[in-house]
Parts: structure tokens; sequence; C-alpha cells
């Protein structure tokens, strides 16, 4: 994961974050002030980030005011669901593989697995 | 030719059909995964192989009596658009089954890997976006939910381990040690390279129950050669209990987004993963 990925992290934050759509140079204040050292970033660098965005469809900029603002495509807590849906394979019961997992073993497994799992 | 053809034809059959019934669940291969893995590979290599090889020996015997005659035969067909003395129907459609399946296997990989590495590029963007790195453990992301979740994304140039806020408060530091180490086994194996090649397999011949097996037990000799890794860092017991953990919340560590729907881990699976290591 590069700067430029934390760059983009950085900027999703703030736009996730704000109520409002933001322009590039409300991001490239918000991001300087942010930043520990408080060096501002060049607002191009701002923009191809954002276009970056904006390709990738995490961001919508809207095109009727000048200069363009920007605003996040959806919540936070979609892309999570989305990532969560990924990851776990959609399936909404995790926890009836491990009961069905108990379920199977037999008696002496049992056994066998209670001391392996007791064992440091 | 045609009992060369027939031979070749017959240890097709045997591994495409019996060998990969039987060996799943196979004692040896759980308590050494490298070996389990190193015969799988070689039943879909030479499997691969001998059903292609068959098809051309059989479709030449027609025509030929040795194979560089053979391969003349069909280079003067390609060239001269002439068909060798004595060739049939039957030899020009083994031929050309041989010419399909070969093209069919290697378009199937591409597409898989050409679909996989869109899907890791997908994902790798959404968890730069969503987790942020650990400062003390370099390579790792945290990624901010309750569920208990780890896995690894392999890439060409960085892999990223991600690790999520809820494993860490189900796991003490020798256990989330040991689900970090499983991890970083698969990324340093490229076990991600052995599973798509089976991938591929399975989304080649769907007709062939065999190579789904095939593709699920390999997919669990990697978590358990995964699991050795881990284990020489860290204790049976830990283990273990990492794996129960991350299998009672999330997926076990897999990378299944990779994996094109592989899914989750059954019970049967999860007993294997855990008697292994009494």
């Amino acid at each position: 994961m590069n700067s430029l990925g934390e760059l983009e992290r950085s900027v999703m934050d703030l736009l996730w974050a704000s109520a409002e759509s933001l322009s590039a140079y409300d991001l490239q204040a918000a991001l300087a002030s942010s930043e520990a050292s408080g060096r501002e970033l060049a607002a191009t660098t701002v923009l191809t980030v954002l276009s970056r965005l904006e390709k990738k469809n995490y961001v919508v900029r809207e095109r009727d005011v000048r200069p363009h603002r920007y605003r996040a495509a959806s919540v936070r807590a979609e892309h999570m669901a989305d990532l969560m849906h990924e990851v776990l394979g959609g399936a909404s019961d995790r926890t009836a593989v491990l009961e069905r997992f108990v379920g199977q073993v037999s008696n002496e497994e049992a056994e066998t697995l209670r001391r392996i799992l007791a064992g440091r | 030719m045609v009992a060369a053809a027939i031979i070749l034809g017959a240890i097709a059959i045997l591994l495409a059909w019996p060998v990969p019934a039987i060996l799943p669940g196979a004692r040896w291969a759980y308590k050494r995964p490298t070996l389990g893995l190193l015969v799988w590979q070689l039943v879909a290599l030479v499997g691969g192989f001998s059903m292609i090889g068959s098809l051309v020996l059989l479709g030449a015997a027609t025509f030929a009596s040795d194979l560089p005659d053979a391969a003349t035969g069909m280079w003067r067909f390609v060239t001269h658009n002439e068909l060798p003395e004595g060739s049939s129907v039957w030899s020009l459609l083994a031929l050309s089954g041989a010419l399909f399946l070969t093209v069919h296997l290697l378009l199937n990989l591409l597409v898989t890997f050409v679909y996989a590495e869109r899907e890791r590029a997908r994902h790798s963007q959404l968890i730069t976006l969503l987790s942020e790195p650990m400062t003390d453990r370099p390579g790792t992301r945290l990624i901010d939910t309750p569920a208990p979740v780890a896995y690894c994304l392999p890439g060409a140039l960085t892999s990223v381990t991600v690790l999520s806020a809820g494993l860490i408060a189900l796991l003490d530091e020798e256990e989330l040690r040991a689900v970090v180490e499983h991890e970083r086994a698969h990324v340093r194996l490229r076990h991600d390279i052995v599973l798509i090649f089976f991938t591929a397999w399975k989304a080649s011949l769907p007709w062939l129950p065999t190579a789904r097996n095939a593709s699920r037990e390999v997919a669990l000799l990697l978590e358990m050669h995964a699991d050795d890794n881990a284990l020489k860092d860290v204790s049976r017991g830990s283990l273990a209990r990492a794996i129960t953990v991350v299998a009672e919340g999330g997926a076990l560590p897999q990378r299944s987004e990779l994996s094109a729907a592989m899914p989750e881990s059954t019970p049967k699976e999860l007993r294997a993963r855990l008697l292994r290591l009494a």
C-alpha cells in the first residue's frame, strides 16, 4: 500500500465525515490541518487523487458549480458491508459451522480436541 | 501407436476419476501437506497431458507409425492442406479433440487468472480505503469491524495481512501470532498461485466431480501447510484455539475473494485441521 493509497484514504475519510460536498480546495485545507507538519499538498495532487477515486466510483463530482464539488458515492458502512460480504463469503450464520462441527465429533475425538485446545 | 494411445488414455481416465476420488482425506497427505500438494499437482498435470496425448496418438495412429511421422503428416495438413495417406474422419476427430482440449484448458487458465487479478485489485483498493496500517506490525492492516476476520491479500510486489479489531479482542498475543504467521505462510509460499491452477481446472471441467473435489482438497491442504508453518512459532494449543475462533466468527483464513466462490470450510474440514494438531 503506497502513500498515494494513504492519501486516497485521507480524502475518503474527509468526504465520509462531511455532511455536504467539498471542493478540492476545502479538501486541500483540511488535509493540511490534519497533517502533523502542516505541510500543504499541491492542489493538483488533490485533484489527481479525486479523479482516481471518481474513476473507481468512490466519489461523485458535482459539475454544476465552479469549482467542482465532490462527495462520497456511498457511506462508509456500505463499503464495509461489501468488504465483509466478500471476505466471509456471504454465509449469514457462521456459528452454525462450529455447532454442526461439535455435533459431528465422536466422544474420543472430543477428548482429543479438548486436550489440543487446552494445550499451551 | 494405438497401444501407446490406449495406455495414455487409461492413465488419463485413472487420474481423472478414481484417483482424485480416493485421494481426499488421505491420512498421509494430512500428516505431510507438502507431499499431498505435490501429489495433487502431479495428478492434475499428468492427467491433463495424458488426456491430450492419448487423443493425439489415437488420431495419428491411422496414418503414422511413429511420432516424427505423425508430426510430418500433421504439418503437411496445416501447410499444404493435404490429408495424410490413410487418415480417416476418426483421426481428424481425435486430433481436433486434442486441439480443442488444449485451447480450452489454456483459455480457462487465462480467464481465471485475469478474473482473480481484477478481483484482487478491486479488493485491495477497498482495503486501502477502509483499513489503516498497524504501526507495530509491518505489512499488516487493521480493519475496524467486530467480526473476527483474518486473511491475506497476495500481491505481485506487496502482500498485505488484514486483521480485524474483533479478532484482536478475542485472541491473546500468541494466538494472534499464530494467525499472522499462518497468513504470512500463505503469502510467502505463494499458495494463491497453486489455488488458481486448481480453480481453473475446476472451471474447465465442471462436469467432472473430481475436479471440484480436487480444488476443495487442495485448499484444505494449503491451510494445513500454512498451519504447519505457523507451528514453528507458536504452540499447538494456541493455533488450535485461533483456528476455532476464526471459524466461529468469520471465514477460515482463506482468500475467498481469490478462489472464486470457494465455499466456507465445512465442519469436516475443520475437524481434519484440528485433529492433526494432536
